[in-house]
Formats: structure tokens, C-alpha cells, sequence
């Protein structure tokens, strides 16, 4: 009885330091978490899945160089789906944050949905970098989001310019998605400098994503007989609106912005797509160095060329991926703030403002959709490329600076 | 006056998918009093075992109408099958239970096929491949009618002549308007019952797989959740053309396609979907029992 008694202060002491033993377990697998969000199912698919892609060869890149660790810590990514509609995104930005306990948020393309998710972000002092939310509004949110495509004011402005002046078409009919902040914004913007430069709209129809049939706006569009359609809204509504003008008689060229980039273009809209024009990111065809390390790198993972969603979506991984490597080497007390085990606490909240302030002052970077320095407004400045569909291809066209 | 007959075209077309929508409930409330909700679903359905079929069948590569109609009776055949399986494994069994426990079964059904449709076909939307080639067809005055349209036009009228024809002349056809008469009455005269409910439901679910393949020649993007809202507007159309009516099915299907167009093509588009309730809540306003409807004996 009495040897029982006196085993008890051992039988403690193994408790303790098994309990030591598990707490130096967590730290060494403490590791940062990064959150992605976008539309892996959906009206417009291809957005969230390329973004996905993007971000797997950013991350396989680090993988192959650094083992795949940034200061000592793996990263790990968490990819929500948020369906294509902005209230999901709300709802899966808020898990990524509170459940997940992400640092940092790489999303979405569409731009309804970047605002949705963005405010959440901003309140929750995590970085949140957008690939490709074109909207003026989507960095406006506040001083933790960022992006790394061009905006839509300069897209509207090409366009108009490349309708007007290229093209030489003076009279235009406008067709846009009422339901998303993207399409309202880029026609808006279209309008305002075609008409500057003396084009007239001769008529404004809508739709609402998700519609199937658009034959009595393009009746009514075909009444007025213009030179050319602005569709600046997403790819496949421009498929299927391409087919049903066609089959009405309307054989003028079909004009829109980057929501066209997708593989899934030409295999909706087919032959009724060739002879219209998109402003888009990048051509696969400039001999852009990263553009093509990219490129090289997406083929031998996916067996496909990539999209330009994928490749800001690229850029995006890598540009957070650096400001993190920069803080790790900058100031590894803040840096450890960033670790998983750190959720919650102060030195997280003072990390992630300072890895902000090193997104932030992002300047040259190299990447494969362009050079991207971020300017005050948190928005880089990067040239256009309008594409042509010729023969079920993407053709370049023209590029044209900011 | 081109311009509005050119829309009148496309609300005729419209309207006839609505017409064979709206057939398939009119025909299960005419005889169960009960509102299949999972109808667009079938519909949906009908439009996936065509696009797999036409895969099969490497129809998309090489189009024939040979092709193209096997892959429209495959498709038929198939939804078949699953109303049939629908009808005995989900609304028999509550038959006998009250009326509310059928109409909470059907969204339950309704919701099961959508996302298992998402399960199985991926929630990504489908190209639905050419199996017939569009080609423009001029009408004069500028109006043009593809021939996608008019084959619309053609199988939906002879599908609504061919229902007609089994209802009105054949021995299955009287049984059933007997048993929408009276279900007990119908069984004391040696009708089954059970098996003309069920010949009902199959019947309902091969025309929505029609109505699935039309639509999806014509707009080829198919996906899971495409049924919901043509389900919706074929329900309205079969309740504004009298429920349980078949002609009313067929003009109600009608009256929506073109109202739905005329108001997007001269209104707006944001008006699209509401106008099709706004049609309902005027019908049931002024005319309860719908345009073609006899007076209710009883109201739902």
C-alpha cells in the first residue's frame, strides 16, 4: 500500500511531461493557413476552378523550392466553394476566418462576389488579395484588399476605343447582366467613353445570369440594327447569347470583357462566336518569360492551357506567398505571429498587419500576367489584350497600355 | 410590326415547352390531385439522358435525325422509368396518408433528384452537343425561324395530339379520366386503380423528358438546377389553363411563353419571372379554375 502512495509524484511527473512533450508537438507543426475562395460549381465554374489551378502550381512552385515551408512553417491552403453566389460567399469567407483561422484570403474573380466577401475580410483585419475582380469598388472595401488585375473604367475605356476607333464602329447596342456589379459597372463605363468619342448606345437591354433564352432582347436589338453588341458579362451567357443572334440574323461582332476568359467560350457559343472580340489579361502567345515558366508548369500538371483567371490566380499565391517570406526574413518575431498555434491572440492581429503593409508595398513584381506594382489604392496598373475568336481559336489582337 | 412578329415567334416556341411541362402536372393533379413538384426535375433529367445518350451515340460529332430521335426516345424512355420509380417509391407508399404528406413528399422528391443530379453530373453546367445543326429559316419581313424552333414546334403538337389520342380514344385513356372522376367509383367498375396511376406518371415524365431534350437543342446549356424555374412556370401555366385541364395545359403553356417574351422584349427583363405570378395571382383573382377549368367542386 504504502509503495502505491509514493509512486504518485512520479506518475505525475510523467503526466507533466507528456503534456510539455504534446504542447512542443503542436509548435513544431504549427503552420500557415491560407484560405481560397471562389466558384467551383456554378453558372460560371471555370472562374473558381481556375483560380484553384492557379493557386496548386503557386503553391507546388514552393513546394519544389522551399519543401513547400515559409520561415520554417508549411503552408496549407483551404479552397471553399462558394457556389457562384455572393450570399455563399459571405457565408464561406466567415468560415474561412473564424473556423479555419486563416491568414490571408486569395478570391474571388467575379466581382459581386469579391464584395461580398471582401468586408468580412476587411473587418477581420485578414488580407485578402482578389486574382481578377475587375470592379472599381472590390479595393475600395478597405485597406486589406487587394487585387492584381486592371480595372474596369480602363477596360470600358479599351473597349469603347477599340469598338470606336479600331474597329470604326459608331452605333452600338448594349446587352448586359442586371444582376452583377461587374456587367452594370464595365457597360456604364463603355458608355461613357464611347459616347464621348461620338459613338451612340441606339439600345440598352438586360438580362439576369442564369436566363436561357435571350431572343426577345436580341429582337429587339436586332430592330435597331446596330454595328456591333456590347456583352460585358460572363462567358456562358456570351456562348449561348453569340448562338441565338446568329440564329436571329444578327451577324455583327459580339464585344466583351475578361468575364468571356474561359475554355468554355468557344465550346458554347461554337461557330457563332468567330468575329468577336474580348478584352482580356494576357494571350497565351507573348513571349513574356514567366508567362511561359507558367505555362510550362500548368501543361505538365493539368495536360491543358490555362486561362488567364488561372494566371492572375498565380500571381495572387505568389505575391502572398513573397510578402510572407519577406516578413519571415524582415522580422521573425511578427512572423511567428502568422503560425496556427497563434490564432486568436494579439501577435496574429499585429502580424497580419504587417504582412498587409508588405503586400502592400508590392512593387516590380515579375509574374506571369504582367509586372505588378500596386499603386495607393491598392490596384495595379496592367495593359489590355484584346483577343479575336477566328476559327474557334483566340487570336491576339491588339495590347494596349494604361 | 417585323419586330413583334419575330417575338411572337419566340413566345410560340417558348410557350410550347411550357405546354409540355405544364401537360405532365395537369395530368397527375387531374387524376391524384396532387402537384408533382418534381416534375422540373424530370424534365432536367430528360435533358441529361440526352446529352449522355448523344455522347454514346457520337450524335454530337456526326448529327442525323435518325440519331437525333433515338436520343429524344431514350431520353423519354428513361424519364419513364424513373416516374415510374418516383411514383412507386416515393408517392404510393402516401397514398392513403393526407393530402399535405403527398405534397411534402414531392418537394422532398423534387430536392433529391436536384442534388443528386449535382452528385452525379457535376454542378457545373453541360454544353448539350448539336444533334441537329441550327439553320436559319427567313419568314419574310425580316422575322427568321430556325429549324430548331419549328422542330420544337412539330414534336411538342404531336406529342399534345398523341396524349390527346390515347385519353380520348383508347381503353387506357378512358380509364384514366374515370379514375380522375372517381377512385373508388373507378375501381368498382375493374379499373385498377394503382396501374393507371402509375401508366399516368409515366406518361407525365416522358413528355417533360421531351419538353428536357427541346429545350436543350435550343439552349444547350444543361445543368442540375435547370428544371426549378420552367417547373414553377409550367405549374402557373397549367393552373392558368385550368389544372387538370389538358387543351388548358396547352394554351396556358401558351399565354406564359408569350407573355414572358412580349415583356422582356418591350418592358423588361427584370420582369421576366414575375410576370409569370403575376398571371397566376390575376387568374386566381378573376377566374379561379383557370381559362379552359369546369367551377371547382373543391379547392386545394
Amino acid at each position: 500500500m504504502r509503495s502505491r502512495y509514493r509512486l504518485r509524484p512520479a506518475a505525475a511527473g510523467v503526466l507533466v511531461a507528456a503534456l510539455a512533450l504534446a504542447g512542443c508537438g503542436r509548435s513544431t507543426t504549427d503552420e500557415l493557413v491560407i484560405g481560397e475562395y471562389g466558384s467551383l460549381t456554378g453558372g460560371d465554374a471555370t472562374f473558381g476552378q481556375s483560380t484553384k489551378a492557379g493557386v496548386e502550381v503557386a503553391l507546388d512552385e514552393l513546394v519544389a523550392q522551399k519543401q513547400g515551408k515559409i520561415g520554417g512553417m508549411a503552408v496549407r491552403v483551404v479552397v471553399e466553394d462558394d457556389q457562384g453566389r455572393p450570399e455563399e460567399a459571405a457565408s464561406v469567407v466567415q468560415k474561412l476566418i473564424n473556423q479555419d483561422q486563416v491568414i490571408a484570403v486569395v478570391g474571388e474573380v467575379a466581382s459581386s462576389r469579391s464584395l461580398a466577401g471582401g468586408p468580412i475580410c476587411q473587418q477581420n483585419g485578414v488580407p485578402m488579395i482578389s486574382p481578377s475582380s475587375t470592379n472599381p469598388g472590390v479595393t475600395q472595401v478597405g485597406d486589406f484588399i487587394f487585387r492584381m488585375c486592371y480595372l474596369d473604367d480602363f477596360q470600358g475605356q479599351v473597349m469603347a476605343r477599340f469598338t470606336g476607333q479600331t474597329l470604326g464602329l459608331k452605333r452600338v447596342a448594349m446587352l448586359k447582366d442586371i444582376k452583377n456589379d461587374y456587367s452594370v459597372a464595365l457597360a456604364e463605363f463603355f458608355t461613357e467613353e464611347f459616347v464621348k468619342n461620338g459613338g451612340t448606345v441606339e439600345i440598352e437591354q438586360s438580362y439576369q445570369s442564369g436566363d436561357q433564352d435571350y431572343r426577345a432582347q436580341l429582337t429587339a436589338i436586332k430592330a435597331r440594327n446596330p454595328q456591333a453588341i456590347i456583352l460585358p458579362g460572363y462567358y456562358t451567357e456570351a456562348g449561348l447569347i453569340a448562338r441565338q443572334a446568329r440564329e436571329l440574323g444578327l451577324t455583327v461582332p459580339l464585344i466583351g470583357g475578361d468575364g468571356w476568359e474561359s475554355e468554355k467560350l468557344i465550346e458554347i457559343g461554337g461557330e457563332a462566336m468567330d468575329g468577336c472580340y474580348y478584352a482580356n489579361h494576357w494571350s497565351l502567345d507573348q513571349p513574356n518569360a514567366k508567362l511561359q515558366e507558367f505555362l510550362t508548369a500548368y501543361r505538365a500538371k493539368f495536360k491543358g492551357d490555362p486561362d488567364a483567371i488561372g494566371g492572375l490566380a498565380y500571381d495572387a499565391a505568389t505575391v502572398l506567398f513573397r510578402s510572407m517570406e519577406k516578413l519571415a526574413a524582415e522580422d521573425p518575431a511578427a512572423f511567428a505571429g502568422l503560425g496556427s498555434s497563434k490564432a486568436g491572440t494579439e501577435a496574429r492581429k499585429a502580424a497580419t498587419r504587417k504582412l498587409r503593409d508588405l503586400i502592400a508595398a508590392t512593387a516590380d513584381y515579375e509574374g506571369a500576367t504582367g509586372t505588378v506594382t500596386l499603386d495607393e489604392n491598392r490596384n495595379p496598373k496592367k495593359p489590355i489584350v484584346m483577343i479575336a475568336v477566328k476559327g474557334g481559336k483566340k487570336v491576339f489582337e491588339t495590347s494596349i497600355a494604361p | 410590326m417585323p419586330e413583334f412578329l419575330q417575338q411572337l415567334v419566340n413566345g410560340i416556341t417558348w410557350g410550347s415547352v411550357y405546354a409540355l411541362i405544364a401537360l405532365g402536372y395537369t395530368m397527375v393533379y387531374g387524376i391524384l390531385r396532387l402537384i408533382n413538384f418534381a416534375h422540373g426535375d424530370v424534365y432536367m433529367l430528360g435533358a441529361f439522358f440526352a446529352f449522355y445518350a448523344a455522347r454514346i451515340t457520337g450524335a454530337a460529332v456526326d448529327p442525323n435525325p435518325l440519331k437525333a430521335t433515338g436520343i429524344l426516345l431514350i431520353a423519354m424512355i428513361g424519364c419513364g422509368i424513373v416516374g415510374f420509380l418516383i411514383e412507386r417509391f416515393a408517392y404510393k407508399p402516401v397514398r392513403r396518408s393526407s393530402r399535405l404528406a403527398a405534397l411534402i413528399t414531392a418537394i422532398g422528391v423534387s430536392l433529391l433528384l436536384e442534388n443528386g443530379g449535382q452528385l452525379l453530373f457535376g454542378a457545373d453546367p453541360k454544353f448539350f452537343p448539336q444533334i441537329i445543326r441550327a439553320t436559319n429559316i427567313p419568314l419574310g419581313m425580316g422575322v427568321t425561324i430556325s429549324n430548331q424552333q419549328i422542330i420544337i414546334l412539330v414534336v411538342s403538337i404531336a406529342l399534345m395530339l398523341g396524349l390527346r389520342f390515347i385519353v380520348m380514344n383508347t381503353r387506357a385513356g378512358k380509364a384514366m379520366r374515370a379514375v380522375s372522376y372517381s377512385h373508388t367509383a373507378a375501381s368498382l367498375m375493374g379499373i385498377s386503380v394503382d396501374r393507371i396511376i402509375t401508366f399516368t406518371f409515366v406518361l407525365g415524365s416522358m413528355l417533360a423528358a421531351a419538353a428536357g431534350v427541346l429545350v436543350a437543342l435550343q439552349n444547350p446549356k444543361i445543368e442540375p438546377y435547370m428544371g426549378i424555374m420552367p417547373g414553377l412556370k409550367a405549374f402557373v401555366a397549367a393552373v392558368l389553363g385550368g389544372i387538370g385541364n389538358i387543351p388548358g395545359a396547352v394554351l396556358g403553356g401558351m399565354v406564359m411563353g408569350i407573355a414572358e417574351v412580349m415583356v422582356v422584349g418591350y418592358l423588361s427583363p427584370t420582369w421576366r419571372d414575375a410576370i409569370a405570378f403575376v398571371l397566376l395571382i390575376l387568374i386566381l383573382l378573376v377566374r379561379p379554375q383557370g381559362l379552359l377549368g369546369q367551377p371547382p367542386a373543391e379547392k386545394v
